[in-house]
């Protein structure tokens, strides 16, 4: 996207009147320091700071006192109450399920997700405009229809001869399917900026192409590929609507996590279905609080 | 770099393993749910389209995935403007819990909801409903829990565009006694067109997608809170077949309306990526 034009002559205009917003003495949420920083367009003025307010209180209403409830409702029996409903051998065997396809998953998709990165952006053919929409189609599909998507060709009436519904597979081939866009999109723009000539400096010290990979690209991909995992690790965990007509949703077999919570939802055990929700909930705070300290890792070191 | 026989091997091999990856994945079941969808022509197709319970269920989509990019949009360009342009305490913490909704699981969204907005023991809404208003189990739920789900995606195509335009003409066109509000049409809103109708192409997708969380807070009956991917669900576990063609047509319609958004959201894409 380039700028309208006029950025020079507009520029040379010396900013000495102050902001509108900030000549109106009139108290608000951002009114908290009287001293008017006319050039600085970076505190809060009276508008911005009720806009600061409003958009607050909706992201309170929306987000933050929802997610608060589920917290409250989960100790709302104690920390023993807490304990069984996670101990329950069911419930466990949820968890386990879940976290172990998820990490299988996520480790798939290092190696898949960094592969089809790297065709997409060195390798030249023709549809590779169309391999870039099917790289997405899984994050804008309605994951309730990616679950028919993958019954189609994995389920009772498969072309393949095969037939995963309602088993492990099944979840396996979900949690794939709903995570790949992930890695690739993380790892395609970093790629895409990497300097050919540190490659090619390599090459020419006589490095073969596994070794520059290894010891020059890989090192520049690996934070990308780290926050490319954690999403799809969270996305797999917290996975439900492509399971609902795929994995039978069997206890002990194919039940996930989010499908427990469901089942406890309907039965009407909302503190049962609150702290299985509230290991979900603390797994996806790690992963932002991670994304947040790796990307400005990654920043300082630009 | 020399383009060996053994470079080219690497290149086929790698370009063959990801192509026939995502044609398992994704390609070929893709094509037969298409395929499935037209097995008996068109015109069961059209008739199963054409139930009112369809049609009910198509609108009540189309109408809460509206406010909810409604709402979303003018939300999250208010926030991307207060997080890049302005300074204040907790906008760090902010910055990162607005990408909270994605990492949330849909059927924790929507416990979140019914704990918070179920009339029968919700913290509010116990409240709202002796004011008359309903929440779960109605249409402001089901476009509560579609907010949620799609809140962060307007907020993550603008704040790159933000802060890449820097504040140069804005201040200029304040310091040529233009209001706060001509700054934004004039200059700001031009600036970040692209990047905006490309988060609102999709937050739409998304939207007209969510199942889990929908699910929990509409409760799903067939003419009143139904949405698309409900009867979707419903339609797929009932028997006959005309019950499994209303599944798959409704499905293929969902699909289709994805991948056209995908098709214009890439071809919005290529000029930001040049640009750099």
């Amino acid at each position: 996207m380039t700028p309208s034009a006029g950025t020079v002559e507009e520029a040379q205009q010396p900013a000495s009147t102050p902001p509108a917003g900030a000549a109106t003495n009139a108290g608000g949420p951002g009114d908290r320091h009287r001293l008017r920083r006319a050039k600085s367009a970076t505190s809060l003025t009276p508008v911005s700071g009720l806009g600061l307010g409003i958009a607050l209180m909706w992201f309170s209403l929306l987000v933050l006192i929802p997610l608060t409830a589920v917290l409250v409702q989960a100790s709302a029996g104690g920390w023993s109450a807490y304990w069984d409903a996670l101990s329950s051998p069911q419930t466990l065997a949820a968890l386990r399920l879940t976290v172990g396809t998820a990490v299988l998953v996520t480790a798939v998709n290092v190696v898949m997700g960094t592969a089809i990165a790297w065709v997409l952006v060195r390798d030249q053919f023709r549809g590779k405009r169309l391999l870039e929409v099917v790289i997405d189609i899984p994050f804008a599909l309605p994951t309730i229809v990616a679950g028919l998507v993958l019954l189609s060709l994995y389920g009772p009436s498969s072309p393949l001869g095969v037939n995963w519904a309602n088993t492990p597979v099944a979840v396996f081939l979900a949690f794939l399917f709903v995570t790949l866009p992930f890695i690739v999109r993380t790892v395609q723009p970093v790629l895409l900026e990497l300097e050919h000539e540190v490659e090619e400096a390599a090459a020419s010290l006589g490095a073969n192409r596994l070794t520059t990979f290894r010891l020059v690209i890989l090192p520049s991909l690996a934070p990308a590929i780290t926050a490319g995992a954690a999403l799809s690790f969270c996305r797999a965990i917290s996975e439900y609507g492509s399971l609902v007509l795929l994995s039978g949703n069997l206890p002990y077999s194919t039940e996930v996590a989010s499908v427990r919570i469901m089942s406890s939802i309907e039965g009407d055990k909302l503190t049962e279905a609150a702290a299985v929700a509230s290991i979900l909930l603390v797994v996806a705070l790690i992963v932002i609080i991670a994304l947040d300290l790796i990307s400005r890792r990654v920043a300082r070191y630009a | 770099m020399h383009d060996t026989a053994a470079h080219r091997v690497t290149r086929w091999t790698l370009r063959l393993i990801v192509i026939g990856y995502l044609l398992f994945l994704v390609i070929w079941p893709v094509a037969l749910v298409a395929a499935k969808t037209f097995s008996n022509g068109l015109a069961p197709v059209i008739d199963a389209l054409r139930q009112p319970e369809v049609i009910f269920a198509f609108q009540l989509t189309l109408s809460a995935a509206f406010w909810a990019v409604v709402i979303n949009t003018i939300f999250g360009v208010g926030i991307s403007l207060l997080l890049v342009r302005y300074t204040f305490p907790g906008r760090r913490a902010l910055n990162a819990m607005v990408d909270l909704p994605l990492s949330v699981s849909p059927v924790v969204v929507g416990l979140a909801l019914v704990l918070v907005y179920s009339g029968r023991t919700g913290w509010l809404g116990q409240s709202l409903e002796q004011a008359g208003l309903q929440v779960i189990y109605a249409p402001p739920g089901i476009i509560m829990a579609t907010a949620f789900v799609s809140l962060p995606l307007v907020i993550r195509e603008v704040v790159p565009v933000l802060q890449e335009i820097g504040t140069e003409q804005e201040q200029a066109a304040r310091s040529l006694g233009a209001s706060g509000l001509q700054t934004f049409v004039r200059i700001t809103l031009p600036a970040i067109k692209w990047g905006l109708i490309y988060g609102v192409v999709l937050s739409l997708a998304r939207s007209l997608g969510e199942f889990g969380a929908v699910k929990i807070v509409s409760g799903g009956v067939a003419m009143r809170t139904q949405t698309a991917t409900l009867l979707v669900e419903e339609r797929y576990q009932q028997f006959g077949v005309v019950n499994s063609i209303t599944a798959y047509a409704a499905a293929f319609i969902l699909a289709l309306i994805a991948v056209i958004a995908l098709i214009i959201v890439t071809s919005l894409r290529p000029p930001r990526e040049t640009s750099q």
